[in-house]
């Protein structure tokens, strides 16, 4: 499954690593390919959780306005607010990293190139990611400071 | 996956039968083909609803009581919701229980923490249908 890919991916141009391991000691420090699917089980199991707690909470509007109203306050709050930027771009590179895994898996030269692919998603990651927390947190950030 | 150490000295006779697999179904197949399928689903699902909710026109500051009865008052957004449930919380059982089987090491460990996911896969799954399909603007009014 998902481990198989990731193992697959992670060796597919592994030899110029082998031995050179800069401090000489010889903890496995692992490879990009590694560290990717790490992240990418990270990233998963944290969006799992959230995932739970936000049908519980969208459930209160099947109980009242105001039991809902008073719940999703919760999340306007500065330090939730902030924490909501965390999970987008837990989802974003999970989800991202997920196209790179597919092609991995069914691309001829997926394999060969997943080096290059982790690097294009790092960028297209960012370019989301930077005008989207500007959005996320503009509000949050101009009432901190006093504004309105 | 289904690799099994293969220590038994005598060789069968070529061109023989092979040796009954393993694996009697294709289950963990089609597992890893769903987490493909929904991910690609869930691609356009949960990015969608993350830049509506967060992002678009004010975000996360705009939701409350009345903008959820605004949405559900389209049938496009209760099934976009409807299948962004579904898929989402079978992807992340499906996710987990590959952890599970990876991280636990007693028999009884992993048994008990599957139970627990399946549990709360199917009271998640239940609870967010339940909503969506009995939603009413009128509540508690």
């Amino acid at each position: 499954m998902a481990s198989t890919t990731a193992a697959e991916a992670g060796t597919a141009d592994v030899p110029a690593r082998a031995g050179s391991s800069r401090s000489g000691g010889t903890l496995y420090r692992g490879d990009l390919g590694m560290w990717s699917w790490v992240a990418h089980r990270v990233t998963g199991v944290l969006t799992f959780f959230f995932l739970f707690v936000h049908v519980l909470d969208t459930a209160l509007v099947r109980v009242s306005p105001n039991a809902y109203d008073e719940t999703i306050a919760l999340y306007k709050n500065p330090l939730v607010n902030l924490m909501e930027v965390g999970l987008v771009g837990a989802v974003l590179y999970h989800a991202l990293n997920g196209v790179r895994v597919i092609l991995v898996d069914f691309w001829s030269k997926g394999p060969k190139v997943q080096r290059a692919m982790f690097w294009v998603i790092a960028v297209i990651w960012l370019l989301v990611m930077i005008p989207g927390a500007y959005f996320m947190l503009e509000r949050t950030v101009t009432e901190m400071i006093g504004g309105h | 996956m289904t690799a099994t150490v293969d220590s038994a000295p005598e060789l069968a006779a070529p061109r023989s039968p092979r040796r009954r697999p393993a694996r009697r179904n294709n289950v963990e197949l089609y597992a890893w083909l769903f987490m493909r399928l929904s991910g690609l689903a869930l691609l356009v699902l949960v990015l969608g609803h993350l830049f509506i909710m967060n992002i678009l026109d004010g975000g996360v500051h705009r939701i409350n009581f009345a903008f959820v009865a605004g949405r559900w008052s389209s049938p496009f957004w209760q099934f976009w919701d409807l299948a962004m449930l579904w898929l989402a919380q079978l992807h992340g059982a499906n996710g987990l229980r590959t952890v599970i089987n990876d991280y636990a090491r007693k028999d009884a460990t992993r048994f008990w923490l599957k139970m627990l996911l399946y549990t709360a896969t199917v009271l998640i799954v239940a609870l967010g249908s339940f909503v969506i399909f009995t939603f009413s603007p009128d509540v508690g009014s």
